[in-house]
């Protein structure tokens, strides 16, 4: 995507910077509303969790972090995969359980792996990849890599065991993770306050002595900003950061959710922050977006997701014999 | 002939860890009390003092953490060796170890593979009561992507580790707690064995005893008793639990046509009854007898020295289903 650094030889422009940062989101969001067509038509299947509304979060966040860093994802993982630089086609064919999906049809929309851009997962045991992230830190400061691992997690995660005993863990070895809670106030169905004793999650992390900071995830570049903070922080030997960033999702937890423990002018309040139109406002009050510019980036994103939907459909599936491969590796290490 | 050396089950553990840390600088060991103290059966002890905090890392009591931790720092690039004290304790790491250790090459079609060892204590015979005691191995043997490994003698404690450490995926290496102590000789220069095959740690042509890790030294006791009534009882140690060694329980068989399991684990949907069915399976018309099954009984286990005894598996009642079998 547009707004990975190392696409860029010569540094972007702050404006062409922050259009990277709305097609990025435009992306995510269309690719996901072509999601929701293709679930109605049964061309996907499974689990669907849509991450329209908190696109800022992802694409600020990954637009902060370095080719060779590593990024720890959960169940709602389009929009990292996507902004994280995982090729669309491969996204929607693993939609579809096809082979050429980027988890060859074995993992399906919670489960979106690539090795080549360090995505290590699409993670659905809430709270689960905590662990992994903070294993793949302990890898490179026993390695001196100089990598970042961003993982990614939403505020139910935040009552599991793996979190608190994760969170003391980076803190007490001061490895460099970047701990980004998607504080989208429900736990599924379950509202914050009636999950946590205490809601402000900062400040949960921070007694662990891990410096945090609460940020608003509706806003693309506070979270991009927070995160440059943070990772800069990181790579400098402070050791773990943690970043609660408050957001929020405009749909259902997932396609079998009727939303009945919200309340629509919640919904509707959050929907005036929408982080894209935020966006899309600020780069037309600056005049770096004309209408003509925009309806170019969509049908641009259009295309794109109408290739990729064709790509999906003509992809072979996994023959069956294959069942079975990846349960052990296939090459003995010499 | 090679020279040869007194040892235990514990230092044969301990020098095995060495070596491959010595051998390899991106193996390390991890896990509660591993460092300071020399772990919690003195496995690791003296290793801190070698190879440093950085190598020999204590943790947090967060099994679930530091297991997870060992899980990446494997994808990452690192061979860790996961000290877990119990096997009861390592419930608590079970969501790292079935959902990301054992999944993760599959869900992620063969990307991410997760070269990790996880040692753990297992067994009863100690007084330990119900949250130490338990042989929970033929759960960890149920679940795909795992390799489940119980040495039970001097060689397999010295040579499973570096075997399980060239392992791309996670293997998890049960030792049985009434062994550490267990003394004998084994060649200086003792080293890698092969964890693909069961082994016959006794030859006999009448009556096939498989078992493994604890047990061994009980089956081998009961052929003993066996001998006095003039059976020959075969004992096979499966020493792999995951993949099952199908190939040598059925050879056994077929040379005594009559089986007895032997299992420190439960009796109901254990290890035991997948082992009874696989002979069902492979080798049902080479039996003159049903398969018996001699397991812990179907309680927690109990404190009381007389009790424990009573719940486990013991050489006289291993000698009697033999009995059975041949009518």
């Amino acid at each position: 995507m547009t707004t990975k650094p190392a696409a860029h030889k010569r540094r972007a422009t702050r404006e062409e910077h922050r259009l990277g940062l709305l097609r990025t989101m435009t992306t995510i969001r269309r690719f996901e509303e072509a999601c929701v067509e293709l679930y109605s038509a049964t061309r996907i299947r499974g689990f669907l969790h849509l991450y329209v509304g908190e696109e800022a979060v992802a694409t600020g966040v990954l637009a902060a972090l370095g080719p060779d860093d590593a990024v720890v994802s959960t169940y709602r993982e389009h929009g990292h995969a996507l902004a994280r630089g995982v090729p669309m086609d491969a996204v929607m064919a693993e939609m579809f359980g096809k082979q050429t999906g980027c988890s060859r049809g074995r993992g399906g929309s919670m489960h979106l792996f690539d090795k080549s851009v360090g995505l290590i997962g699409g993670n659905a045991i809430v709270g689960g990849g905590i662990p992994l992230a903070v294993g793949l830190a302990l890898a490179d400061r026993m390695q001196d890599r100089g990598r970042v691992t961003a993982c990614f997690f939403g505020d139910g995660a935040a009552a599991e065991g793996e979190f608190h005993e994760s969170l003391n863990l980076a803190s007490l070895w001061r490895l460099p993770v970047l701990f980004c809670c998607e504080n989208n106030l429900y736990a599924m169905g379950t509202a914050i306050a009636k999950e946590h004793a205490r809601t402000n999650l900062a400040a949960r992390a921070s007694s662990y002595g891990i410096e945090s900071a609460a940020v608003d995830g509706m806003d693309v570049l506070a979270v991009e900003e927070a995160a440059r903070e943070a990772v800069r922080g990181i790579r400098a030997g402070g050791g773990p950061r943690f970043l609660e960033l408050d957001t929020y999702r405009f749909r259902a937890h997932s396609m079998y959710d009727s939303d009945r423990y919200r309340n629509k002018a919640e919904i509707s309040t959050w929907k005036e922050r929408d982080p894209i139109d935020a966006l899309v406002t600020a780069l037309r009050a600056e005049g770096h977006l004309t209408e003509e510019s925009l309806a170019h980036l969509e049908s641009d994103i259009g295309e794109q997701i109408a290739r990729a939907v064709a790509a999906a459909e003509a992809a072979p599936l996994e023959p069956v014999e294959d069942l079975t491969r990846f349960v052990c590796s296939e090459e003995v290490e010499a | 002939m090679s020279e040869t050396l007194e040892t235990t089950y514990r230092d044969a553990l301990r020098d095995a860890i060495r070596e491959a840390m010595r051998a390899d600088d991106r193996v390390f060991l991890m896990g509660e009390d591993v460092g300071d103290y020399g772990g919690c059966f003195a496995v690791s002890l003296g290793l801190l003092e070698e190879f440093g905090p950085e190598r020999v890392r204590d943790t947090p009591l967060s099994e679930s953490a530091f297991v997870g931790a060992d899980i990446g720092a494997a994808i990452g690039g690192m061979r860790p060796i996961v000290e877990i004290m119990t096997v009861n304790f390592s419930l608590l790491a079970l969501d790292q170890i079935m959902n990301n250790a054992a999944s993760l090459l599959h869900m992620s079609g063969g990307q991410f593979n997760v070269p990790l060892v996880i040692r753990m204590t297992t067994g009863a015979g100690r007084q330990l009561a119900a949250q130490h005691s338990h042989s929970l191995e033929g759960w960890y043997a149920h679940i795909p992507g795992l390799r489940v490994v119980t040495p039970a003698t001097l060689e397999d404690a010295r040579g499973m580790l570096a075997t399980a450490l060239r392992d791309p995926d996670p293997v998890l290496m049960f030792e049985h707690g009434s062994l550490y102590p267990m003394k004998g000789t084994l060649a200086t220069d003792a080293g890698a064995v092969d964890i693909d095959h069961a082994a016959v740690r006794r030859p006999g042509t009448d009556v096939s005893l498989i078992t493994y890790g604890g047990s061994l030294g009980k089956a081998l006791a009961a052929a003993a008793l066996l001998d006095q009534d003039g059976v020959s009882a075969d004992v096979i140690d499966l020493r792999t639990l995951r993949p099952l060694d199908d190939t040598a329980i059925v050879e056994s068989v077929r040379r005594t046509h009559h089986a007895v399991i032997v299992d420190e684990g439960w009796r109901s949907g254990g290890i035991s009854a997948e082992i009874s069915a696989r002979i069902m399976e492979e080798a049902l018309y080479d039996l003159d007898a049903p398969v018996e099954r001699v397991c812990t009984a179907e309680v927690p286990l109990p404190y009381a020295k007389h009790l424990e005894e009573a719940a486990l598996p013991q050489p006289p009642g291993i000698a009697a289903a033999a009995l059975r079998t041949l009518g």
